[in-house]
This record gives C-alpha cells, structure tokens and sequence, in this order.
C-alpha cells in the first residue's frame, strides 16, 4: 500500500495543532503574567481605598522599601530557573550590610565593594560545593546560612556592636534621590535590566533555563551545566551583598537583627512572578511583579494602620498558596492539552 | 581514510565489563550499523564516542589523530553530533531555543537574536516536516516531531559524524520517510552515521556495513549485504539459526484463545473525551489479548490512560468483572484491578533511581502493609518471586533500575503491575526501544500471562508484533474505533487496509 493513504489528512491535523496553540499560548501568558494582572487589580483596589497610597511619597517609599529584596530576589531567580534553591540569601544580606557599614570607614567604594567579595566567595563555595559533589543546593544553602549567620555574629560581637556608617558619599546614597526616586530604585532598576538582558538575550540565560529544564538533556546537548550552575549561586550571594550594603547605606548602619527569613520572603516573590520552583522557567518580569506584590500589600496594610503586622505575613502567604495551586493547575492543563 | 576510529577499547564498571576490546572503524559516507541485544555495550560504545564515558583502555582515533573527548560538548565541538532515543532536548524551552541551545546566533553586541533564531528555526525544520509555531516549548510537540527537532539538531552543526541510536522508536511511518531521506543525503555529503536500531527492515534499507556486539565483545563487522538477515539476528542473540528459524522473530506463540463465551473481564463502552475520544467500545475476556491498532495519535494512548483512570472522560463506562468502574482516577482503577503500562517507562513508568526491590514494592506497598508497617521479609518474597517468574537479569534486588537494560527495565515494571494481582493489563508500547532477544521474552510473557486468565489490551506500533500477539485488534482513527479484526482475519495486510480504509472514506466525506 502507498505511502500518502495512512497519513492523516493535513487539514485536520492542521486545525488540533491550531487549536493546542492557542490553548497553550492563552495558558503560558497567564502563567507568565498573572502576577502582573493580580499586582494591576491590588494597586488598583488599593489607590481607591487609600487616598494615601495614590500620593507620589507613597510610591517612592514602596521601592525604596523594596530595593533589597527586590535583588535578592533577581538572584533567586536565576538560582531557581535551574532548579535550584539559595537559603543563604537572607543570612548573606545581614552580613553584607554589617560588613558594608564596617568598610565604609575606608570610603564609598570599599563600602560596596566588601561585602560584595565576602558574599561573593560564599556564593562561589555554595556554586561549587552544589555543582562539583552534586550536594543538594538545600542542605549546601542551607550550611552556608549558619555559616554566614556565624560570621555576622562573631563581627558584630554577639550584636552588641552596631557599626555606623560614617562616609557621608555613602550615606547619601542611600538617602538621596535622583527625580523623586532613591538612588538604591535607580540602581534595582539597572541590575534588573540587565538581569532580563543576561537571561533572555544570552547564551549564558538559555543555559541556565536548560539546566533547569532537564538537566541530562542540556549536558549531552553541550551546555556547561556546572559552571552555569556555580555563575548563578555567586551572582545570587554577589546581589545579596549588594542589598546589604543598600541596606547599611539606607539605616547608616548595619543592623545585625533584620534580614531573617529574607531568603523565603525572596523565594515567594520569585515563585508569585511565575517561576517554576521545579526550574525550566521562569521570567524577570515576573519576580518584579512578584517583589512589587509583597510590597504593595506591606504597605497597604500599613495603610489600614491598626491591623498586626503581622498579619500581612498572613496575606503573603495565602497569596503565595493561591499562586503556587493554580501554578500546578497551569502546567498539568499545559501537558493534557 | 577513516573518519572515526576505535581500537581495542574496553569500559568496565562496577560489576560489569561494558566493552571488552572492541575495534570500530567509521568511514565518511557510510552508514554503519550497530546492533546488539541491550546489554551488548552499543549504548556504551556511543557514550565513548560522544565523550560521556571515558574508556579505560584502547584508543579513540578521530579524523587520523588521536582524540580524546573529556565532556560531551568537546565531542559536539569536533563535529559529533548524537541523536538519543529517548528525546534529550528541554522540553520547556521552545523549540527555537532547543535548536540552538549553546550556538545561538549573536548580533554585534554579542546578544542572541531571538529573530534570526525564529526565522531560521521555522525554515530548517520545515524541511523535517515540522511546521509548527517555533516559540512554542518543545514539550507540546508530539514525540515524533520532537525527535525530528533533534534530528534537525544534529545536523545542523558542521557535523562530520552522526550518530543515531533508535531514531525511528517514536517516529511515525511519514517522519520515517524523512529521516530516511536525511540520512541519505548525509550519505551522499560524506558524513559518517552511526545507526543503532532494532528494526531489521529499516537496518537493510538503509546501511551498508554492520558491526554486531554481544555481551561487550565485537561479533563480526563486515558488508551487510553479504550477511543474512538470519544470521545477523542468531549472530546478535548467539543462538543457533535453525533455533531463530523455528520459533520465528517475535516471541509470541500462535493465538492461545480464551473461552470464547466467557463473560468479558473489562467491557468498555461509550468511551468518550473530549476532542480525543469518541464513543469507544470494546471488551476483553479472559486469556484473550486485545490490541489496538491505529496510527500514532488515534486515540490509543489515551484510550488506555482513561482506562486506567488517567485521562479525563466526559462520558462512557468501565466495567471491570461485570463491577462498574465510577469515575475512574488511578487509584480505582488499580483497587478494580486494572494495571497499566504506560507509553513512556522513563517519564511514567518506572523509578530509575531507586532499586529493583523497591520499584516492585511501590506497588505492592498498600496490599502488604499492617497498620502502615511493611513487612519486609513479605516484599523480599513478592520481589525474589517475580524477579524469578519474569527472568529479570540484575546483580541482585537492590541493583538501581535506572542501571538496567531497557529490556529488564520493562519486565521491573512489569512485575511491579503483576504485583498487584490485576485482572486486566493495558499495555501501551511494551517492547519499545527494547532489542530482539528482549522484545521476545517479553513477548512471551504477556502470551503467558494471559494464557494464566488475565485479560490484555495491547498497543504497538509495530504491526507485525500488534498481530501476531493479539487474538482480535480493535482498530482506531481519530479517537473512534473504524473497524475489529478477528480470527483469520488479524492479519498486517488486513490492519492496513482497515486504517487505510477509514483514512479514505474521511478523505471523501471531507471532500464532499
């Protein structure tokens, strides 16, 4: 028998693969931008709510409140596109900033670039302690955590010691501002510009979404998986450290007991802006979403004043299950389809 | 002057010598083939070429030096490219990025141009007879226009060599066609192919030298022409001619029949799911192997998986030994004594890391446990018993299956669904990817397994195995069934001709 006449017909193979387009397309958007969509509708609710919210001041305190976790949470991301997870995050940020506080003795610039190199090496032992014993990236974070937590104590002597920041270059960066937004905004601003160039529009990126996706298929398909894998943990400590010292720049000095639990508030910004926490995807844009998410709850429910604090812990959280479960809900009706 | 060159290598690992001298020689513009039972070392042989593996002794001689490969990419680089069985691309990443991933084109600023890679994307794989959206991820791709992308893949570099082990496994006959015409045009540019296949019709039309492997040792290699296909396959078993001769190519016996008036073990009616099913019926007693026939995307993966509770249905009923099956999810469907097993071992099926003993016990866990306690000396015998029954070959129980060959995987996962003492097992593609000497053992166990009472749908691309191992074929088109073979009738040619059959009159009514 021929060939043509156990072949489907074109047109009706044509019209299925039409349709599975469209469903995915519509499914991977909303997964993509559903944290922009919810962000859009809270600010929305909010500015009528609160007449407060809508002023200018607001909006600027909201980013500059969000600067530092907003790159600890650009580091995260890369770290969790390939699968992988950073719980030194929030330990790193402390110690940066005591760090950072301490350096700037010596001027602005050893005021960045301390804490860089110390959080920096630590990323790269947890990159290289990940990649080359193939240790889980929890428990090597996770060490790294203590680790840092340990090295912040021993510097600040049990926390008694606050170190103030005594560069007055410095301490105006983190007070002074360039049209009506701080400095630490416009700095947020370029890392995540380039962060969304890095990920999307290099080689280095699409390696990092490889590793992610299927580890074995990117190392047969030639992809350094190791060292793609060590590049994210140091750039995830490296932004850490960055947060510290825009941290220490912002108080005037590194305070030793905020910082706790940074490393999860990250992970949730990371996975409301529609990063897999499984890896393989994931976007920029998403985790500012993310980021400016938390942020704006925070500070609307600072708006409302008389409910706890700690209630909007509460709300993150519950915001995050709610993402997480229609996540899950997304990609199984993205593979039946 | 050869192309690629390997003398006397050898790879041992743990408890196992994997090669054990073997010379190969590759020369530009042939297609070699490799064949071996699993197990025979061509999956290893491969990993030494593509530098995966690192061998231990002999030497790697590449374009007349001598090459060594530390890493896969060092392979790519020199202009080896490998196209694995089992899809190895992302398949969250598009199929664009796939194409490229790790030599994506650059503008001036050294940034990747998303443009170019789409466009470029689109026009390659068209000529592979994918025309999909290439934004799309890889993963939404059917199988077959996956492993076209990997195809395209490999190719695509300045490839000097190609190897292909198993392309045609998830490849519909059209695609077959195409990689074909691929491989012939490689041919003809001077470029090595290295073609591991377990499909003998497909290793005569296309190759033109042979190098047999068993048991890690060269066989023969030689001029396939010159070597009968009989001899080829009794050279690759190492058993004796007259022996192949005699009990034929597949493993299946004649039609070992169920009582005829037996009341159906699994009666299915009215299966309907959305687009994909449409009003599906049939039943199965027991002792009786039903197959469904039909092309690649006709509605028997998921008429399988809605069976066995895996697959969403909007209408339709189950029954199970004259009990209903009620809105069926797995876990029913194995408590009502369906087993299934699916499509795609690697991603459904089994659990490669953990060992043989307790890939079984994941089954037979809930069954065998008092108060949540697991006896262990119960699942030591369930395991021992079926290790044995279905001659699984391993080091022992607590060897990881994802060491095994595939044809011993498969028979985990078969003893894992036999552990649970089903009454009706679905079989979806059960000797896929597996060599000859294994696809027969496992042939004739599922003869034997039904021949002891269960009741067997299977699902095989492979004509002749769908035939010769099913008493009736229930034959499907877009989700419905178009047609029944039985008795006399189950025949490849009368399985054709009902597929080609329904694909005619569908021509017609579209056109009318």
């Amino acid at each position: 028998m021929s060939q043509e006449t156990i072949v489907a017909p074109a047109a009706v193979i044509a019209e299925d693969e039409r349709k599975a387009e469209r469903t995915d397309r519509i499914v991977g958007l909303v997964q993509r931008q559903g944290a922009l969509a919810v962000l859009i509708v809270v600010v929305i609710i909010a500015a009528a709510a609160f007449p407060n919210f809508r002023s200018f001041d607001n909006t600027a305190t909201i980013l500059v409140t969000a600067a530092p976790p907003a790159l600890i949470a650009l580091g995260m991301t890369f770290v969790i596109i390939t699968g992988g997870i950073d719980l030194s995050v929030g330990s790193l940020y402390v110690l940066g900033g005591v760090v950072s506080a301490y350096a700037s003795q010596w001027g602005l610039l050893p005021a960045f670039l301390a804490p860089l190199a110390v959080c920096g090496l630590i990323g790269v032992m947890n990159g290289l302690l990940i990649a080359y014993t193939r240790m889980a990236p929890f428990i090597v974070t996770l060490a790294a955590l203590l680790g840092a937590r340990g090295l912040m104590r021993a510097l600040s002597s049990e926390g008694s010691k606050t170190y103030l920041v005594e560069n007055d270059a410095f301490r105006s960066f983190g007070t002074g501002s360039f049209l009506g937004l701080g400095y630490p905004v416009w700095l947020v601003v370029i890392m995540f510009a380039l962060g969304m160039v890095l990920l999307s529009r290099t080689r280095f990126g699409h390696s990092v979404y490889a590793v992610g996706g299927s580890e074995d298929a990117a190392s047969l398909m030639g992809v350094a998986v190791r060292r793609t894998k060590v590049w994210v943990y140091v750039m995830s400590g490296l932004l850490a450290g960055l947060a510290g010292a825009i941290n220490a720049a912002k108080l005037g000095s590194g305070v030793t007991v905020l910082g706790t639990g940074m490393e999860l508030d990250a992970i949730a910004a990371v996975v409301i802006g529609g990063t897999l926490l499984t890896g393989g995807a994931g976007t920029i844009a998403g985790t500012i979403a993310g980021v400016l998410l938390l942020g704006v709850i925070q500070n609307m429910i600072n708006q409302v004043g008389n409910v706890p604090s700690s209630y909007q812990q509460v709300i993150s959280g519950a915001f995050l299950a709610v993402v997480v479960v229609a996540q899950t809900y997304l990609v199984k009706l993205r593979r039946q389809t | 002057m050869p192309l690629l060159e390997v003398a006397d290598v050898s790879k041992t690992f743990p408890g196992v010598r994997a090669l054990d001298g073997v010379s190969f020689t590759l020369e530009p513009g042939q297609v070699h083939a490799l064949v071996g039972e699993n197990g025979a070392g061509k999956s290893t042989l491969i990993k030494l070429l593509t530098g995966v593996y690192q061998p231990d002794g002999g030497e790697l001689r590449y374009r007349d030096e001598a090459a060594k490969f530390a890493t896969p990419m060092d392979a790519q680089n020199a202009g080896i490219s490998t196209i694995y069985q089992e899809v190895n691309l992302v398949p969250l990443m598009s199929v664009a990025h796939n194409l490229f991933l790790g030599r994506e084109p650059r503008n001036a600023f050294g940034l990747l141009d998303e443009k170019r890679m789409v466009r470029e994307a689109s026009e390659v794989l068209v000529r592979y007879g994918v025309t999909t959206d290439v934004r799309r991820p890889l993963g939404t791709l059917a199988l077959g226009a996956q492993q076209m992308v990997a195809l395209a893949r490999a190719v695509m570099v300045d490839a000097k060599v190609v190897i292909m082990d198993e392309p045609t496994s998830s490849l519909e006959p059209r695609e077959v066609e195409t990689l074909f015409g691929v491989i012939h045009d490689l041919h003809s540019r001077g470029i090595g192919i290295v073609y591991v296949s377990h499909r003998m019709d497909e290793l005569y039309r296309i190759c033109d030298t042979v190098t047999i492997l068993r048991d890690g040792k060269l066989v023969h290699t030689g001029k396939l022409a010159d070597l009968e296909r009989i001899k080829l396959v009794s050279m690759m078993l190492g058993r004796d001619m007259s022996a192949v001769r005699k009990e034929g190519f597949t493993g299946f016996g004649g039609g070992s029949t169920g009582a005829e008036d037996a009341a159906p073990i699994l009666k299915v009616s009215g299966l309907t799911s959305r687009h994909k099913l449409h009003d599906i019926g049939f039943a199965v007693r027991p002792g009786e192997v039903v197959g469904l026939g039909g092309l690649l995307g006709a509605g028997r993966s998921e008429t399988i998986k809605a069976i066995g509770g895996a697959y969403p249905i909007d209408e339709g009923t189950i029954e199970v030994d004259g009990q209903e099956l009620k809105k069926p999810t797995t876990v029913r469907a194995m408590r009502a004594g369906i087993a299934v097993q699916p499509e795609d071992r690697k991603a459904e099926g089994i659990v490669p890391g953990l060992s043989i003993r307790e890939n079984i016990a994941l089954a037979v866990l809930p069954r065998n446990s008092t108060l949540g306690l697991v006896s262990d000396r119960k699942i030591d015998k369930i395991v021992e018993q079926y290790m044995t029954r279905l001659r699984i070959k391993a080091s022992g129980p607590d060897q990881r299956v994802g060491d095994l060959s595939g044809g011993n995987q498969q028979k985990v996962l078969l003893a894992r669904l036999l552990a649970t003492q089903p009454k009706v097992l679905l079989l979806d593609e059960p000797t896929r990817g597996i060599d000859v000497g294994a696809k027969a053992e496992v042939q004739a166990l599922i003869d034997e397994l039904a021949a002891d009472g269960l009741g067997v749908v299977l699902v095989s691309s492979d004509a002749e195995e769908l035939v010769e191992g099913s008493d009736r074929v229930v034959v499907l088109r877009d989700g419905a069934v178009v047609g029944e073979l039985v008795g006399g009738d189950v025949t490849t040619e009368a399985l054709l001709e009902t597929i080609a059959a329904a694909a005619v009159k569908e021509e017609r009514n579209d056109n009318s």
